[in-house]
C-alpha cells in the first residue's frame, strides 16, 4: 500500500467511512458529535446500513450511544424490509416469466442478494435489473405487461432515448405494488463501442439454486459492476458501488486463486479491460482492497491506461466519490464531478450528440414544472 | 438537557441567524431537528410555530438536518421555487417559492416518516387525556385535523397532528407535539373557535388549497417527553348537519385500516403485524359522525372521563 500523499487531507471523508466500516471498533468512544458527522455522511452516501450491518457484525450495537442506535435500527429496519420485498418481487417475477423458458439473469443488487453475496448485506435495493436474450426483449415485454407491469409515462424523447441509444428499456411499473423493473438487453449502451457480446455473458451465467433466475459468473458480475460505476454519470451512489466492488472482489479473489488470472482475461475478451483495470486501481488505492499488486499493474497495461492518466482518474474519483454533502463538499470535489459527468456522457454517446442532449436537459430542468407532489 | 433555552427567549433575528448558519436544534419529542434556512418567511414561520419548543444552538447531535433553500439554476428568480433537503437529498420535486414554509412542515413529516423506523408511524392525529390516547386515523377530508386542533386547545395534550409514533414492543405513543395543519375552511372555522390561537403564514394555491398552522399549545410542548397508552382509536367523519354519534367499529376493519395505512407498517413485518394487533386489541374502537365542534368535544370528554365503560351514549 502507497502512503498517503502530502497533498491529501490525512482522512479523506470517504476514507474515513470506508474504514468506520470496515473496522467499526474504532468508533468505541467516539463523542456525540463526531457520531452525528459520519452519520450524515453514510446516510448521504446511501451507507449507512452497511455501517449498521459492520457494528452489528462487529457485536458493538451496545457501546455506541442510545440516539445513535435508533438510527442504526430504523435502517436494519428498512434493509431488511427490502430485502424481503426484493424475495417477494422475484418471486412475482418468476411467475410471469419462468413459462418462457429464457435465461432470465439478474444483475446488480438484485444479483447479489439472491446469490448470497457478502456485497448485498445492509444494502438497499432500488429497482430490479434483468437481462434477457436481445431477440427476446419484446416477449418479456409483452409478458410483463399482462402481468401488471407498466411503462411510466414519458416524453416521447426520453422514449426515444432508452429504445435507440440504451441498453435498456424505459423503467417498467407494477401496478399494484409500485415496483420497477428494469429490462435489459445489454450491461452498455451500444453508442458506447464498448458494449459486449451479451451472449458471451449469457452463455457464461450461473443458475440461482431454488430459482428460475440466474446470475453472472464471478469474473463477469465483477466486471459488470466495474462498468456500472466507471460509466456512471451521476456520483452519488458512487462510494456505495465502490464498497460493492470491493467486497465483491474480497469474496471472489478467497474463494478461488484462479480469480485474478481469469478476471483479467475476462475483461479483454468482453472488451471491458479499462473499466476493470480503473476498478482494481481505485480499489487499491480507496479502499484498500487486497489486490496483489502485479494484478493490477497488468490490468492498467493491458488496458492501455499510462500511470498518469490512471493516476489522474484516481485523484478524480477520490475526490467524487466522497459524500455528496454541505458539510465535505469543496470546489475540487464540484470540478472532479463535472469532469467525471462529462467523461460518463462523452463514452455514452458522440460529441455531437452529446451536446444536444445535454442542452436538452438543462432546457427541461428550466421550463418544466415539477410533476412529482409531496 | 433540563434547562433548554425555548424559541421565544430568542429574538427573531437571533433564530434567523442562527437557522442561516444551520445551527438551530429544534426538539420535538424524542427528536432533535436541526432547520437550516436563509429564506426570511421560513425563519419567521418556524420561529412563530416552534415559539415554546426547547431549543439547543448547535446541538452535537441531531436527528436529522434539513433545509429549506432556493435551486442553484436560474429557478431562483424564474417562475422562483424552493427545495427541501435533507442530508445533500432533494426527496421531492421543489414547490412554488411561495411554499416554502409549508414545504418545511411538510418535509418534516415525511423524513419522520420515512426515517424513523424505530418506532411504528401511523397516519393519524393523536391526544391524551388522564394519561390515554385517543387515535385519530383518518382519510383527507374527514376532518380529523380540525378536531385534533379543537381537542388540542380544550385540554387535551396534543403529541401529534399527522404521524402518531408507537414504540412497537411496550406500544406507548411519543410526543412530537408539532404544528398542526389546517386547511380551506377549517382555517375559519378554528379561528372563530378559538380566536387566541396564534397561526403560521397562510399558503395559497397548494395541492390541498389554502393552508396553515397552528401553534401547538404551551402545556403539549411541555410536556412533550410523557409517553402514554394508547386507549381509544376513533375514525371520525364530518357529515353537515348530523347529530353527533359514536359507533362501535369492527375490530378486524380496524386493524385492516392501520396495516394500510402505517407509514411504515410493512417495514415492521411480522413484528408490525402483532402490534398493529395488540393496539387494536387493547383499544376501544370506534367511528364518530358529527357537525358541530362543540358536540364533539362533548363526546370526547365523555369518553375520556368513562372510558372503562363499553357502551357510549346516544
Amino acid at each position: 500500500m502507497k502512503p498517503s500523499r502530502p497533498t491529501d487531507p490525512p482522512r479523506a471523508p470517504a476514507q474515513e467511512l470506508i474504514a468506520l466500516i470496515r473496522m467499526p471498533a474504532q468508533a468505541r468512544d467516539w463523542t456525540l458529535r463526531r457520531w452525528d458527522r459520519i452519520l450524515r455522511m453514510a446516510r448521504a452516501s446511501n451507507v449507512l446500513g452497511r455501517l449498521a450491518y459492520a457494528i452489528e457484525q462487529a457485536s458493538l450495537r451496545d457501546q455506541v450511544p442510545e440516539r445513535v442506535q435508533f438510527h442504526l435500527v430504523a435502517i436494519e429496519r428498512l434493509t431488511r424490509h427490502q430485502r424481503e420485498a426484493l424475495d417477494w418481487e422475484c418471486q412475482h417475477l418468476e411467475d410471469a416469466l419462468q413459462g418462457m423458458r429464457l435465461p432470465l439473469v439478474l444483475l446488480k443488487g438484485a444479483a447479489y442478494a439472491k446469490a448470497g453475496l457478502q456485497a448485498a448485506q445492509g444494502r438497499l435495493f432500488g429497482d430490479i435489473d434483468l437481462l434477457v436474450p436481445r431477440e427476446a426483449l419484446e416477449a418479456v415485454e409483452d409478458t410483463l405487461k399482462m402481468h401488471g407491469w407498466v411503462r411510466d409515462q414519458m416524453d416521447p424523447y426520453d422514449v426515444r432515448y432508452y429504445r435507440e441509444w440504451m441498453h435498456e428499456l424505459p423503467p417498467m411499473r407494477n401496478l399494484v405494488r409500485g415496483t420497477v423493473i428494469d429490462l435489459h438487453h445489454n450491461i452498455l449502451p451500444p453508442s458506447t463501442g464498448h458494449a459486449p457480446d451479451p451472449a458471451l455473458l449469457i452463455a457464461a451465467s450461473l443458475p440461482i439454486d431454488g430459482t428460475c433466475f440466474r446470475r453472472l459468473a464471478d469474473t463477469d458480475l465483477l466486471i459488470h459492476s466495474a462498468t456500472h460505476l466507471f460509466h456512471e454519470t451521476e456520483l452519488k451512489n458512487g462510494l456505495r458501488d465502490l464498497l460493492d466492488l470491493d467486497g465483491l472482489l474480497r469474496e471472489f479473489s478467497a474463494a478461488s486463486t484462479e480469480f485474478w488470472p481469469a478476471l483479467l482475461t475476462r475483461g479483454q475478451a468482453l472488451g471491458l479491460a479499462r473499466p476493470l483495470a480503473l476498478a482494481l486501481h481505485c480499489c487499491a488505492r480507496l479502499a484498500d482492497t487486497p489486490i496483489p499488486e502485479p494484478v493490477r499493474l497488468q490490468a492498467l497495461r493491458s488496458a492501455g491506461l499510462s500511470r498518469w492518466r490512471a493516476g489522474l482518474l484516481e485523484a478524480l474519483y477520490r475526490r467524487a466519490l466522497s459524500p455528496h454533502h454541505e458539510l465535505v463538499d469543496t470546489w475540487p470535489m464540484h470540478l472532479a464531478r463535472f469532469c467525471l459527468y462529462v467523461r460518463g456522457h462523452a463514452l455514452r454517446m458522440p460529441a455531437g450528440r452529446l451536446a444536444l442532449h445535454l442542452t436538452r436537459k438543462a432546457w427541461w430542468r428550466m421550463f418544466k414544472s415539477s410533476s412529482r407532489k409531496i | 438537557m433540563p434547562d433548554a433555552a425555548r424559541l421565544s427567549d430568542l429574538a427573531l433575528d437571533e433564530a434567523a441567524r442562527l437557522m442561516r448558519a444551520g445551527q438551530l436544534g429544534l426538539q420535538c419529542g424524542p427528536l432533535t431537528l436541526s432547520a437550516k434556512t436563509s429564506l426570511p418567511d421560513v425563519a419567521r414561520s418556524v420561529y412563530t410555530l416552534y415559539a415554546n419548543h426547547p431549543v439547543e444552538v448547535a446541538p452535537d447531535f441531531s436527528d436529522f438536518h434539513v433545509s429549506v433553500r432556493l435551486p442553484g439554476n436560474l429557478r431562483r428568480f424564474f417562475r422562483a421555487q424552493a427545495h427541501f433537503f435533507v442530508e445533500g437529498e432533494a426527496p421531492f420535486e421543489p414547490l412554488p417559492r411561495v411554499q416554502a414554509p409549508a414545504l418545511f412542515e411538510w418535509g418534516l413529516n415525511w423524513v419522520i416518516a420515512a426515517g424513523c423506523h424505530q418506532w411504528i408511524n401511523i397516519h393519524a392525529a393523536s391526544l391524551e387525556r388522564n394519561g390515554r390516547v385517543l387515535i385519530l386515523p383518518a382519510p383527507p377530508g374527514s376532518g380529523k385535523s380540525t378536531l385534533c386542533a379543537a381537542l388540542a386547545l380544550r385540554g387535551w395534550r396534543l403529541l401529534s397532528d399527522e404521524l402518531t409514533l408507537l414504540d412497537p414492543h411496550t406500544l406507548m405513543a411519543h410526543a412530537l407535539a408539532r404544528p398542526i395543519n389546517l386547511k380551506n375552511a377549517s382555517i375559519e372555522l378554528i379561528k372563530a373557535f378559538e380566536p387566541t390561537a396564534v397561526w403560521g403564514q397562510v399558503t395559497y394555491e397548494t395541492t390541498r388549497g389554502r393552508v396553515t398552522h397552528l401553534r401547538p399549545p404551551r402545556e403539549s410542548v411541555e410536556r412533550m417527553r410523557e409517553l402514554a397508552r394508547p386507549a381509544w382509536v376513533v375514525f371520525p367523519k364530518y357529515v353537515a348537519g348530523a347529530e353527533p354519534m359514536l359507533t362501535p367499529r369492527d375490530k378486524a376493519a380496524t386493524f385492516t385500516h392501520f396495516a394500510q395505512n402505517a407509514f411504515n407498517y410493512s417495514v415492521h413485518g411480522e413484528r408490525g403485524f402483532d402490534a398493529v394487533g395488540r393496539l387494536v386489541d387493547q383499544c376501544q374502537c370506534y367511528e364518530f359522525e358529527y357537525s358541530q365542534l362543540h358536540d364533539a368535544l362533548e363526546v370526547f370528554d365523555w369518553l375520556a372521563e368513562h372510558s372503562d365503560e363499553a357502551q357510549p351514549p346516544h
